[in-house]
Formats: C-alpha cells, sequence, structure tokens
C-alpha cells in the first residue's frame, strides 16, 4: 500500500473536517478523491503530503509515517497544489532550474531537465517569460512540470483543472493521462466527476469528512441509476396521466424515469404513452452528474 | 547546503526584478541624511560635526528600513502556494527564510554603500583605519543578520504584506529614541533611561567611535545585542516556519 490511512481526523476551531478517514491506495494505481468543496480534500492532501499535521488518527506514505517521518515522505512524493505553485516572477525555466537543484540535481543536469521537461509540456516557446505572462492553462502545465523534475513514487495532484477553461483542461487531462500509461501512482482530488471517470481507476467519494462511496466510475453512476429519461408534455394532466401509464416522478409537466439509455427502451415508453393518450413534446436523456450521485449516497448516508 | 544557495539565488533574482524596493531601500536613507544635516543639522549644535556625527545613526537607520522589506517579502512569500511546494519537498526549513535574509542583506549592503558615498560628498570625514572600518561593517551585518531574521519571523507570522509592514513604523520609529540623530545626554531623563538601554544606542555608539577614531566604549555591549537577537531571532523565525505544518 503506498498510501495507508487509520482513523484520520482534522479539525479546525469548532469546524470538524476529517471524522476518522481509513484509506488503503495500491501502488501503480490512479485514485480520485471526489467531493464538493468543504468536503475535506484538500485537507486529506495536505496531511498525506506533510503540509498539515492530523489532530488523531495515523497516515503511512511510501511506507513513511507523514509525522514522524516527514522528512522521508517528502523525498518521495511531489505536490502540484490548487492554486499553481510557481513564482511569478520567474521564468518558467528559471522555476525549473530551481527545483531541479533543491532536489540535488547538479546545475548542468538541472539545466538538460528543464529543456526536457519545457519541450514535453509544450512550454518551450514561453522558457523565457516571466510565469506572470502566462495563461491559467500554462501555469499548470509548469507546476506539473515541477513536480516531474524527479519521478516520484507518488504524485498528488489537488484539483488540477479547477478554473480552467475546457480546452485548457482536455490538455491537461492529455498530459495527466500520459502519467498514468508511464505508471506513475496518482492521488488526485477533483469536483468533476467527469475528470475522476476520464483519469482515475477508482473513485472514493468524500462527504462530511468521511467516504461515502467507493468504487470504479461506472459502478458509482450505476449506483444512481444510469441514465434517466426527462419526457416534457404539452400540460401537467398529460404528464401526470403518463406518470400513472409508465411510472417515474412528474414535476410541472415534465416526467423524469430512469433508463438504460437504449433506444428499444425508448420506443417501448413511447409506444405505451400513445396508449395513455399523452403528447410527448421533447425527450433527452442525462447521464448523472455529480449532483446526482451525490445527492444519491448523501441521501443515503444521512 | 545547495538548497540554501538555490534560495538565495532566488530571493536575490526576485529582488532585482522588483527594483522599487531596491531603490526605496537606498533612496529612503540618503534622503533622510540630507535631511537631518541640511535641514536639522544646522538647529542641532551639540556636537562639532553634525554629518560625521549623523552617519552611523543613517547607517543603522536603513537597516530598520532593510529588515521591513524582508519581513514584507517573507509575507508575500507565505500566502502563495510555492512555499507549500519547497515545503513538501526534502529541503531544510530554514533555506526558504535564509533566501530572504540573504537578499536583505545584499540590499542592505548597497544602501550602505551609497550612503557613505553621498555622506563623503557633503563632508563626511571618517578618521578610521581600515581595520576599523571592517569592524564597523562587521557590527552592522550582525545586526543587520539579526534584524533580517527578527523580520523574517515576523513575515511568517503577518498574514498579510500589509500587516509586515507596520513592522517598518516601530522599525523606523524606534531609532530616534537612541543616539542615532541628537546625543542622548540632550534627551528629557525618562526618554534617556530608555534610549540609552535600547539594543541600536551601543550599536550606533560603536560604529560611531570606530569610524571617527574615538575609543570605543560599548563594544562587547553591541556585539552581544546583536549577536544575542540574530540567535533569538533565527531560532524564532525558523521555529515558527516550521510550526505552519502544525495548523
Amino acid at each position: 500500500m503506498i498510501v495507508e490511512t487509520e482513523g484520520l481526523t482534522k479539525r479546525y476551531g469548532s469546524q470538524v473536517v476529517l471524522t476518522g478517514l481509513d484509506l488503503k491506495v495500491a501502488e501503480g494505481s490512479v485514485l480520485a478523491l471526489l467531493g464538493p468543496n468543504g468536503a475535506g480534500k484538500t485537507t486529506t492532501i495536505r496531511i498525506l503530503s506533510t503540509l498539515t499535521r492530523p489532530d488523531g488518527g495515523t497516515a503511512r506514505v511510501c511506507g513513511f509515517d507523514v509525522v514522524r517521518e516527514a522528512g522521508a515522505v517528502r523525498g518521495a512524493i511531489s505536490l502540484t497544489g490548487q492554486y499553481a505553485a510557481v513564482d511569478e516572477e520567474q521564468t518558467g525555466r528559471e522555476n525549473l532550474v530551481m527545483i531541479a537543484r533543491l532536489r540535488g540535481l547538479t546545475r548542468p543536469a538541472s539545466r538538460s531537465r528543464a529543456t526536457a521537461l519545457l519541450e514535453r509540456f509544450d512550454l518551450a516557446d514561453a522558457a523565457g517569460r516571466r510565469v506572470r505572462t502566462y495563461s491559467g492553462g500554462m501555469r499548470r502545465r509548469l507546476d506539473l512540470a515541477m513536480s516531474l523534475v524527479t519521478p516520484p513514487r507518488l504524485l498528488f495532484l489537488d484539483e488540477p483543472t479547477t478554473g480552467l477553461d475546457p480546452v485548457s483542461r482536455t490538455t491537461m487531462w492529455d498530459a495527466i493521462g500520459d502519467l498514468v500509461r508511464d505508471g506513475v501512482t496518482i492521488f488526485l482530488t477533483t469536483q468533476y466527476l467527469e475528470e475522476a471517470d476520464r483519469l482515475a481507476d477508482r473513485i472514493l467519494v468524500l462527504h462530511n469528512g468521511g467516504v461515502v462511496a467507493d468504487g470504479t466510475a461506472d459502478a458509482l453512476k450505476n449506483s444512481v441509476g444510469g441514465t434517466r429519461l426527462d419526457l416534457t408534455f404539452a400540460s401537467v394532466e398529460d404528464a401526470r396521466r403518463a406518470e400513472a401509464a409508465v411510472g417515474g416522478v412528474a414535476d410541472g409537466p415534465v416526467l423524469s424515469l430512469p433508463s438504460d439509455g437504449s433506444a428499444a427502451h425508448l420506443h417501448r415508453v413511447l409506444d405505451d404513452l400513445r396508449g395513455a393518450r399523452a403528447g410527448v413534446l421533447r425527450v433527452s436523456t442525462h447521464r448523472p452528474t455529480l449532483d446526482d450521485v451525490f445527492t444519491s449516497l448523501t441521501a443515503v448516508a444521512a | 547546503m545547495t538548497a540554501s544557495v538555490t534560495m538565495i539565488g532566488r530571493s536575490i533574482r526576485l529582488s532585482r526584478r522588483n527594483l522599487d524596493v531596491v531603490i526605496m531601500a537606498i533612496v529612503l536613507p540618503v534622503l533622510m541624511m540630507l535631511l537631518f544635516v541640511y535641514v536639522f543639522g544646522g538647529a542641532i549644535s551639540a556636537v562639532e560635526s553634525y554629518v560625521n556625527y549623523v552617519v552611523p545613526g543613517i547607517l543603522v537607520l536603513c537597516t530598520g528600513y532593510g529588515a521591513t522589506s524582508t519581513a514584507m517579502s517573507v509575507a508575500d512569500d507565505m500566502k502563495k502556494g510555492v512555499v507549500d511546494r519547497f515545503r513538501s519537498m526534502p529541503i531544510s526549513s530554514f533555506s526558504v527564510l535564509t533566501g530572504h535574509v540573504a537578499a536583505s542583506v545584499a540590499r542592505n549592503a548597497l544602501a550602505t554603500f551609497a550612503v557613505v558615498l553621498v555622506a563623503l560628498l557633503m563632508g563626511f570625514r571618517p578618521s578610521a583605519s581600515p581595520g576599523a572600518w571592517l569592524l564597523a561593517m562587521g557590527l552592522l551585518l550582525l545586526y543587520v543578520l539579526a534584524l533580517s531574521w527578527l523580520a523574517a519571523g515576523f513575515g511568517v507570522i503577518a498574514g498579510s504584506v500589509e500587516s509586515a509592514s507596520l513592522l517598518g513604523f516601530f522599525m523606523l520609529f524606534i531609532p530616534y529614541l537612541s543616539s542615532a540623530f541628537v546625543p542622548v545626554a540632550t534627551m528629557p531623563s525618562f526618554l534617556r533611561a530608555v534610549s540609552e538601554h535600547q539594543p541600536i544606542t551601543p550599536v550606533i555608539e560603536t560604529v560611531r567611535a570606530l569610524l571617527t577614531d574615538r575609543p570605543v566604549t560599548s563594544g562587547w555591549l553591541a556585539l552581544a545585542w546583536s549577536g544575542g537577537l540574530l540567535v533569538v531571532a533565527f531560532g524564532w523565525a525558523t521555529w515558527l516556519f516550521g510550526r505552519i505544518s502544525r495548523r
């Protein structure tokens, strides 16, 4: 186990952030900690990366205790935080060389490592510019590059794409995807199910400081019923008649019902509705969102 | 060791790119000196040559100003993500602060050089031997180091650049309650008690005595104050920097 925690607790004043978190992460896997703001994601990462001390419980990262052997943990991990951890007034290259020197590389080795990383993260053209002039996406890529100056055994990514535009987000996902293929063990946090879905092979849903679900993306989605059909009718009465005929839940002129997303199921529903003489105006399908997963999980947990 | 050297390189580079801080660190003490010598100096008749009297005071005043900029640059760093990165890396906890302190000492050296240069043009006539110069500069260096580590500690707990800059108010004010600008003997007795026993006075008196080739009377006291302050401030600042991880 590359990460192993037992009964991790943390509070800030009267606010309880973690309520006995138990985690086990295998080496070589990509784990996503999914949850809304305030769920305790960042606190978990800060404890595991030795930036914050837990109030109670134990945490071992790469075999070392995060409190008593913080130095050894730091030597084995890299952290890319929520806010790009880069020096605004240094150039991209200077930032990378600085980290390489701090990681103990010689001056020439630092320079060539910086060049290779700038190339790999598509920053070669901006290498000599101060980071202040970089776009949000470029900063995140530089931030990620700085975490890979020496290959970490475990890479922490705290909300790696929060605040990025869709194009930069996709670029960032591709970059992280490359790391996954290289076999880097990654522990990431996110508030987007799509991100967890795309990058992670295991998702933990964090709520009120504890884990409420643990599984693959598909398992999580299926746990809230797969696809949902929304049928819009001409009137509220039509929707009620349809509810009586095919089930589901009517809300005003809209009837929502679970589906497996197949054309056959849709045909069947429409046939049944013709029999009930309810005129459907529009049909739309919805894959579950984090909101859906979340609402259902927290409803169960509560 | 490499970590500290790398962090010093970083802080000096950042300092070079924030030239207004460097310029202010040089211009302010020079302006203060002009002000004291040409505006107040004529009315201050308790000493023979006011410019000879006031230069050591100005040099100590500018150490306080330089220290404030350290507090501000540390506070600025603390609120950025980059400090989290440093703290999650296997480097000694004082190397980040060492960088800031070294940059502060470098700025101060520039300021000291500028003040002495302008003072010479204004008629400052030190009669010190090269050895005495070295001793004077050495004491100032020790004092700057102590103040800079103290300021680094303030920077860690300040929470914002604005609160860190409050330190500057005290650093610029305290020298007035010393023998920096007027002899302590001219002050009312209650103030004299404060002025004679605060750490700045022995430092100024020692630098003054060394530069004007007069007998040094408070040298050990100045050394003890500066050295003691350095040890305490270094310990305090690094302890604070390490302690933020407990939150």
